[in-house]
């Protein structure tokens, strides 16, 4: 039993645990913290600048008020100041001041409060207390004083209203706090739900591939969002993981198909010398089952080597070298057995040609372009070899004037083992073409194949290293 | 010359050993990387041919760098299955001299065996090769033989300096690529062939006897007697 590829969403664990965990939930409940958070600090700061700026100014009326009533008071005597107080009292359109005077004796000689507050005993001092104003029961800030004669003077302001603000105030950061916690809540469910139908499909998706369906891709929302990057990131992923595969199934199915022949013949021939009695026969069947295995090896290798420049190992040899003395020493190795065939090579090359890659590989990439040109044009023909910087390419290109490449076979001579009907004829593996183009493909390349009218004409396009070695791009002159 | 073998393969090293004995060699033979260590410190051999994976907790590789850390220049080739261009480099860099793939033909590892013995012997830098009444001046990059003067490309002349300094031995299709192009794979074709062609031409053609002679299944030999 293999455990899950994905952790399953729709698993055993109670529905709030799993809400919880959820990575929708986190994100909502900080929103909510910070939702709440803001709220306090909004109400805090509304009330302080409210009510304490009343506060403030309050006591401030108080003072003025103290200073006044004893300056009647040092003006007059008590009966002055009873007076006053009358007065204060009838002009008070607002209703919210507060008088107290009482005599030597305590007995209350003016004002508008029932009794003196049993709590405010203290001179010179600042009260918040419950009282009894004109028989209604209300809240006030006082300021209590002792007069010289003896008597006791209380003057303060009614804040029962301010009060009621102030829990306005906090009820309003408290059910505020609420709401945001409620709507967090809400946002919770609602956020994970956002991401779990953006999720899900990556989920199934990845789980559908391990179990081995390697077609399935990861859809689009089209909102064009990061989970749309995401989603085109693993699907491009998938898609070289899927190039990879198919290359695996391709080599299997060429192995056993076209190593069988070669190995049948093998076989066949070594059994035919069992049966041999002449010794001399005997030895030329051994000599051409090891040139057979020879072949055998060789095609092999040349697989095993396609196989591990499509897995991109090689990227790590990669160096600044001159594709131009490459290309030479390709056209001076190829030169000879083209002049043997009665052929002209012809090397169009610049002074030099600065490439950054895999020396070696792309040696025997323009050495296997060189080795079909020669092999498939007919004597009396030419094969050319050219290479330029155009712009940000390094182009090589390999003409010939042979019979060239059917348009339909094209597609399919980079195919391992795919020998056009044409070429069944001539000795070679098939698999010369399908190194160059994995060739030209480790380097960020590409194989071009055209009709060069005639003959072939194999264009491998490179990206050129940057920046622009020399700004001279022209062309040498098809010699 | 002798050589040590260092090789787990039974049947490999059977037919390895065999061959090497029958060319006229003396062969010793470990089969594990400690016992190779050993040999191949104790003894003095003219050319170690080590396989790359061994039993025993030490492999080719390890073993070379212990050896090269002690100071041996002892020519080494490595014999390998492990074919891929990234471990030939490290072969090479673990202070390997040669490095041939299996499968491999006997003639091929035998050529490149005694190439490296060869090479082991002669230190001195030589500035003149002589091979019967064929002369080579390196310095004057200049070539005559029984006092004619031949003309060579550039890159005739480093395939005639190569079969040279590998006078009397066989040299394979692709040592001489290796050496002369630096091109480290099988060409499909025979190009080699016609170069050499090219180069007899030059330099048999029109004298008394031939001295550039083709191995059958093997490569080529310079030397002067027919």
């Amino acid at each position: 039993m293999s455990p899950p590829l994905t952790p399953s969403l729709e698993d055993g664990e109670r529905p709030l645990v799993k809400l919880i965990r959820s990575t929708g939930f986190k994100l909502a409940a900080l929103h909510a913290v910070l939702l709440v958070a803001s709220a306090v600090a909004l109400g805090g700061f509304f009330w302080w600048s409210t009510a304490g700026y009343m506060n403030r100014q309050t006591d401030q009326a108080i003072r003025t008020e103290v200073k006044l009533l004893t300056a009647r008071w040092r003006d007059g005597d008590g009966q002055a100041l009873a007076q006053a107080i009358a007065q204060r009292l009838a002009e008070d359109s607002d209703n919210e001041e507060i008088f107290l005077l009482a005599d030597e004796t305590g007995r209350i000689v003016a004002g508008n409060l029932d009794r003196w507050p049993a709590e405010a005993k203290a001179e010179d001092t600042w009260y918040e207390l419950a009282l009894v104003r004109d028989g209604a029961p209300t809240i006030g800030r006082i300021f209590v004083l002792d007069l010289p004669d003896g008597g006791r003077l209380l003057v303060g302001r009614d804040v029962k209203q301010r009060l009621e603000l102030r829990e306005l105030v906090g009820d309003a950061v408290l059910y505020g706090s609420g709401l945001a916690v409620l709507l967090a809540g809400i946002g919770g469910v609602l956020v994970r739900r956002l991401l779990q139908s953006r999720i899900a499909p990556v989920a199934a998706t990845a789980s559908a591939i391990g179990h081995g369906d390697l077609s399935r891709r990861v859809p689009l929302s089209g909102a064009d969002d990061d989970f749309d990057r995401l989603a085109e990131t693993l699907n491009a992923m998938l898609d070289r993981i899927g190039v990879l595969m198919q290359g695996v199934r391709e080599v299997s199915n060429a192995i056993a198909h076209d190593l069988r022949t070669p190995l049948a013949r093998l076989r066949g021939r070594l059994e035919e010398s069992l049966s041999s009695a002449d010794p001399a026969s005997l030895r030329g069947a051994v000599e051409r089952g090891i040139a057979e295995l020879d072949g055998i090896i060789g095609v092999f290798q040349a697989l095993l080597r396609i196989a591990e420049i499509e897995a991109g190992a090689r990227r790590s040899a990669f160096a600044g070298f001159d594709a131009a003395a490459v290309l030479a020493d390709a056209a001076d190795l190829y030169g000879a057995a083209a002049d043997e065939r009665g052929l002209v090579l012809a090397a169009a090359l610049p002074p030099s040609l600065p490439m950054v890659g895999d020396r070696d590989m792309l040696l025997q990439a323009a050495a296997n372009l060189l080795d079909n040109a020669i092999k498939f044009t007919p004597p009396g023909g030419r094969v050319t070899l050219a290479a330029e910087r155009r712009g940000s390419e390094v182009v090589i290109a390999v003409s010939d004037t042979g019979p060239g490449i059917a348009p339909g076979d094209r597609p399919r001579v980079v195919e391992r083992f795919y020998r056009a009907e044409a070429s069944r004829a001539t000795p070679g593996s098939g698999l010369g073409l399908a190194l160059v183009q994995a060739v030209a493909q480790l380097h960020g390349g590409s194989l071009l194949l055209e009709d060069a009218r005639p003959g072939l004409r194999a264009i491998i396009v490179l990206p050129a290293p940057e920046p622009a070695p020399e700004p001279d791009r022209a062309l040498a002159p098809a010699a | 010359m002798r050589i040590l073998l260092v090789e787990d393969d039974k049947d490999v090293a059977r037919f390895v050993t065999k061959g090497l004995k029958e060319s006229g060699h003396t062969v010793d033979h470990a089969t594990e990387g400690r016992e190779g260590l050993f040999l191949a410190a104790s003894e003095n051999y003219d050319v170690i041919v080590l396989d790359r994976m061994l039993p025993g907790g030490m492999d080719g590789l390890r073993l070379l760098e212990t050896l090269r850390a002690t100071g041996a220049k002892v020519p080494v080739l490595f014999l390998s299955a492990l074919a891929q261009v990234d471990e030939r480099v490290k072969g090479l860099k673990a202070g390997g001299d040669d490095y041939l793939t299996k499968p491999f033909a006997f003639t091929e590892l035998l050529a490149r065996v005694e190439a490296l013995g060869r090479r082991g012997r002669s230190d001195a830098p030589v500035t003149r090769l002589a091979v019967a009444d064929l002369e080579m001046d390196l310095l004057a990059r200049s070539v005559r033989r029984a006092g004619r003067a031949i003309e060579l490309q550039p890159r005739e002349f480093r395939l005639l300096e190569f079969l040279m300094r590998h006078a009397g031995q066989v040299v394979t299709r692709t040592m001489l690529l290796e050496a002369v192009w630096d091109y480290h794979f099988d060409p499909q074709t025979n190009v080699i062939d016609v170069h050499v062609s090219r180069l007899r031409q030059k330099v048999d053609r029109g004298f008394a006897f031939p001295l550039i002679h083709t191995v059958r299944n093997a490569g080529y030999m310079l030397r002067a007697e027919a």
